[in-house]
Parts: structure tokens; sequence; C-alpha cells
């Protein structure tokens, strides 16, 4: 994104994307619905990351708000998409509350690791508990938005499109504002030093909370999102592969840009669906050389690609001394 | 009482393969300060290869005791030699960067080894049980065991004293111990860091493979073993505190136990809360 792209600029550019989803094939619509919904939990793995943090457990979040709008729908019959969508985004968000302020102490591969944990915690439960129909899930209904009842699939499929794309969009342009604002500085400086920003007199571990129950806001929306576009939920929802999924959106990124986000979501899922026509079997290895490719040569992710500029200004973290001592070895 | 014994052979039996992928990762972690997300696919690895070791075996007609011995030393081979590569080719590259890197890295093998299997050796489950019988069925405290399961115990142990012994009580164990505590003083005292990791990380592949091919006659090898091994291994390790192995050792037997415990007690809930 680039400094000066006005707000208003990004909201007419949401709905110029909204109304070509008219013109798109069926097929697409679906396709980017994921797409916009992976995006979205992306977006907050990319918030996190701003402090250094990488979660691999959002599909705590994600599951969490997947079942919560699940049971709410098939126990209050709330079917109304935007209403699941706030039902999942504040599922997500007070999970994160509870488990925000506990984990923001730890860093780095023990933060990935508790976070994986507390993830495999849910997923064990959810498929030990047959209230939830283990590990087969359960199914739910068609969503409806306000009170309009869609029975043509074209209509239904758009309307999800939309509102997922909506969402998503707003998102985005709320983390372009996250990132210039002062909290979203200070991630950026917990990130390079999280002793100095203490010394300033910010607290580095309220930083880091406030952008994890705003990275679980969006992996509960994104939830409810997945659910309503598959109509069906099991706990492989929290399985830490799905989380590594999504971290695999955030790196594709980088940290820098909220457009790369949905550029990444987008080749995801492409390259998913067909590798998963042409080569079933093979569709991780291809992942798995793409995310070894973008480490290697596009350490900041594809949004380095377009922010050229930046990147002088704003140089990477310098190679600690015993880095640079372990090169000099190598 | 007899009940409770049951429980702890059943979690000591558990404990036993377990202590040996949690003992690679937590070395891979002490030495490299990696969190390897692919030992999971390693021990997938090992019992694949151990499955094609026994069948070829057991389609020459020999016997399993052979097929036990040519499991064991055709992973360990190939395990040694995917771990040099992979240390020596791939994670070199990352040594400069962030650990959380290098833990992206290691998801990115992960997903690189699963489809690797799957490509080698189909989606479809495999088995390989002829070892199985090998040692036959004991009677243990009123109960059959089959004695394949309790041999794992000892091996598992002799293992574990091995590592330790290699560890604490030899000089190439000292220098790995000191590139632990300080990998910067080794470097200045002339020690090859380099090839302490590499050794290092081709070991743990090794035990990961190792226990792979040891439970290997136990259970179907289908697509998705990896991921569960990994959970549980992260775990035991977690519990241990990581990078130690008397750590793994207590939490490996910490996790057998709860597993084997946690099978009569859910039964026994049911019992006393029967579902509607």
């Amino acid at each position: 994104m680039k400094q000066g792209l006005h707000p208003l600029l990004m909201i007419a550019l949401v709905a110029a994307v909204t109304l070509f989803g008219r013109v798109l094939p069926t097929w697409t619509l679906s396709l980017a619905t994921v797409a916009a919904s992976n995006a979205l939990i992306a977006l907050g793995i990319v918030v996190l990351a701003r402090t250094g943090n990488v979660s691999f457990g959002q599909g705590l979040f994600f599951a969490a708000g997947g079942y919560g709008v699940a049971l709410i729908a098939n126990v209050w019959g709330v079917t109304d998409a935007v209403a699941q969508m706030i039902i999942g985004a504040v599922c997500g968000g007070l999970l994160g509350l509870v488990i925000g302020p506990l984990i923001a102490r730890y860093s780095g591969i023990f933060f990935g690791m508790l976070t994986l944990a507390l993830s495999m915690v849910l997923y064990g439960a959810l498929v030990k508990s047959t209230a939830l129909g283990g590990s087969d899930g359960f199914n739910v209904g068609r969503p409806s938005l306000f009170g309009m009842s869609f029975n043509d699939p074209r209509e239904a499929d758009f309307m999800l499109y939309a509102v997922s794309v909506i969402t998503t969009g707003f998102a985005g342009i709320a983390a372009t504002i996250l990132f210039r604002s002062e909290l979203g500085l200070a991630s950026l400086a917990v990130r390079e030093n999280n002793l100095r920003v203490e010394y300033l007199g910010i607290s580095a571990n309220l930083v880091i909370t406030i952008n994890f129950v705003i990275a679980a806001i969006f992996a509960g929306a994104s939830g409810a999102f997945a659910l309503m576009a598959q109509r069906h939920i099991d706990p492989q929802f929290a399985y830490w592969t799905t989380s590594g999924e999504f971290v695999f959106v955030a790196v594709l990124a980088g940290y820098q840009s909220v457009a790369a986000v949905f550029v990444a979501s987008m080749a995801l899922e492409l390259v998913r669906s067909f590798s998963n026509l042409y080569l079933p079997n093979t569709w991780q290895l291809v992942l798995g050389v793409f995310l070894l490719c973008v480490i290697l040569f596009l350490p900041r992710g594809i949004g380095s690609l377009w922010i050229r500029e930046r990147q002088k200004r704003m140089r990477p973290t310098a190679a600690t001394p015993i880095a640079a001592q372990k090169e000099a070895a190598l | 009482m007899n009940f409770f014994l049951t429980i702890v052979v059943d979690g000591l039996i558990q404990a036993s393969w377990l202590f040996i992928v949690a003992l690679g990762l937590t070395l891979v972690f002490g030495v490299l300060k990696i969190l390897n997300i692919a030992h999971g696919s390693f021990y997938a690895l090992g019992a694949y290869i151990a499955a094609t070791a026994v069948t070829m075996v057991a389609a020459r007609s020999l016997p399993p005791s052979v097929g036990f011995v040519a499991m064991l030393v055709s992973v360990a081979l190939i395990a040694s030699a995917v771990g040099l590569l992979l240390e020596r080719g791939l994670l070199k590259m990352f040594y400069s960067r962030d650990e959380v890197v290098l833990l992206l890295v290691t998801y990115a093998v992960f997903l690189i080894l699963e489809d690797v299997t799957k490509l080698i050796w189909g989606v479809n489950p495999i088995y390989a049980t002829q070892p199985y019988e090998l040692f036959g069925n004991v009677a243990f405290a009123g109960l059959y065991y089959v004695g394949y399961d309790l041999v794992l115990i000892p091996i598992s142990a002799a293992i574990g004293f091995a590592v330790w012994f290699g560890l604490n009580r030899t000089v190439t164990g000292k220098i790995v111990l000191a590139v632990i505590h300080n990998e910067e003083m080794s470097v200045s005292m002339g020690v090859r860091v380099n090839r302490v990791y590499a050794v290092a990380f081709a070991f743990g592949v090794l035990l990961a493979s190792l226990a792979g091919a040891l439970t290997a006659p136990k259970i179907s090898m289908q697509p998705g073993l990896s991921s569960d091994v990994i959970i549980l291994s992260f775990a035991i390790v977690v519990i241990g505190g990581l990078g130690s192995v008397e750590g793994a050792a207590v939490g490996a037997i910490l996790v057998g136990l709860a597993r084997a415990a946690s099978v009569p007690a859910s039964a026994l809930s049911r019992c006393w809360f029967p579902s509607p």
C-alpha cells in the first residue's frame, strides 16, 4: 500500500472489486470468496507478525468463530450473513482477549509453539465432543442477507462473495490505518527491540496483546466466512496444518503491504485448485518449494516487489552478533 | 493393583517410542536452535522405509528377524543421508536469519516431505506386520502382551542411555555441549560448529526415523502420520524443557502414561456418566 493512497480511494477500489464479481464466472466466485476469507485471517497474522511473533495457531480462532456461528445458527436460527460474520468476529475476539494477555509474554518460537498447542487442544476437544459431531462435524443452512434468502446458487455465491470481499476490504483499510498509526509503528518497534520500547514508556506486552486480539477478531470472522462457504464445519478448522496454510499466505505476502496479502491469498487458492485438478498428490510439494523460494529470494514477501523505495529507508532487522558469528563459522 | 500395572506397562510402551522421537527433536533444538516442524515427517519417512524393507525381505521368504535387522539398517542409512543433505543443502542457508524463519523453512520441508511420501508410497495404508510376531506373546501380571512391544522399552532405554553417555562422558559429546551452551565461544576455541550442526541434525533425523521404523510393525502407515506425531513430540519436549535429554525422558513417560490412563479413564467416565 503506497504511503499516499487515500482511504476513500481504497473504498472505491473495494466497491469496484465487488461489482467486478458480477461478470466473473461462478467457479471463480467461490474461489475468490475463499481467497478473501483466507486473506482476512492472513491479514491478522501479518498484523501480529509486525510485532515479530508468528502465530501457528490461528486455527484456534478460526475454529472458534466457525463453531460459534454454526452453533448459534443451528440453535437460534441466525442465518444472516453479516450477523454471522459479526458473531464469528466476536467469538474470535473474546477468545483472543482471554488468551492474548497470557501469551504476550512469550516471543519467537515459544509464541508460535504456544499458539499451536492451544489450537491443538481445541482440536482434541472438538474431535472427542460427540455433541458437536466429533471428527465429522455438522452442517449448517445456507446464509441469507437482510431477510432475503437466495435460492439461485449463483446469486447466493455472489452475495457471499460480496460480503466477504467488502469485509476483507474494510479490514484491509483498517489495517492500513493501523499500520500508519502510533500503535502500528510501536508494533514495528517491538519487533526490532522490545526492551527499548519498554524504556520509552510503552508496554510491549500491551502492544502485542492488542495486535493479538485484532488478529483473533479477523480470524474469527474468517472462520465465519469459511463456514458460510462450505456450509459444514469439522475439527479440521483447528488442526495445525490449517493454521500453517494461513501462515504460508502471510509469509508470502510479507509484513509491509496490505494489498500483498490479497494477492498472496488469491495466488494460493489458484495454485491449490489447479494443482488439485492436475497434480492431486503434489500440490503441497509445490507449496513447500514455493515457500522456500519466497523465504530465500523475497525475504520480505511479494509486497517488497512494489515497495522498493521504502526498503532503502527501512532496513530489516540487522543480524544479531550470534547470527553474524554463525555466518562466519559456516 | 493389576489395573494400575496395566496402565503403567501400556504407558511405558507408548513412552518408549515417543521418547526416541522427542529425543531427536530436543537434540536438534538444543544444538541448532531450530524447532523442527518436519521432525514428524522424518518419523513417517522411517516408518515407510521400514515397511518397504520388511516387505522386500518377506517377499524373499526370509525369516522376520532378517526383516527386523534389514529395516533398522536401511532406515539408519537413508535417514542419516537425508539429514546431512537437508542440513548442508538447505538449512545452512538460513542460519543468519531469524529463528522464526527457520521454523517456516522446516514447515516448508514438512510440506514437501508430506507429498514425497505420498508420491513414493501412495495414499493407501501400508502394513509391515511380520516383525511384530518376532518375540511372541508374553504373559505378565495376568495379562498377555505382545513381546515386540515389551522389547521396545529396553531398546528405548538403551538409546536414551547411549545418548546421555555420549553427550556427558565423551569428548565429542562435551564439544556438542559446549556448542549448546555458548556457540560463539566454541567457535573461537576452534570447534568446527558447522560439522557439529550437520552431525547433530542428521542424528536427530536418524532418531526420528528409527522410532518410525520401530513402530512401523505396530501401525498402519498412511498420510497424516507425520502431523500427529509432531504434535505429541512437541508436547513431550515442552514438558521436559527444550533441549534436555532427561526432560525428554520424563516428558515421554508422562505423556505415555497419560495416554494409557486416558483409555480406561474415559471408559470409566462413561460408566459413571452414561451418555443419553
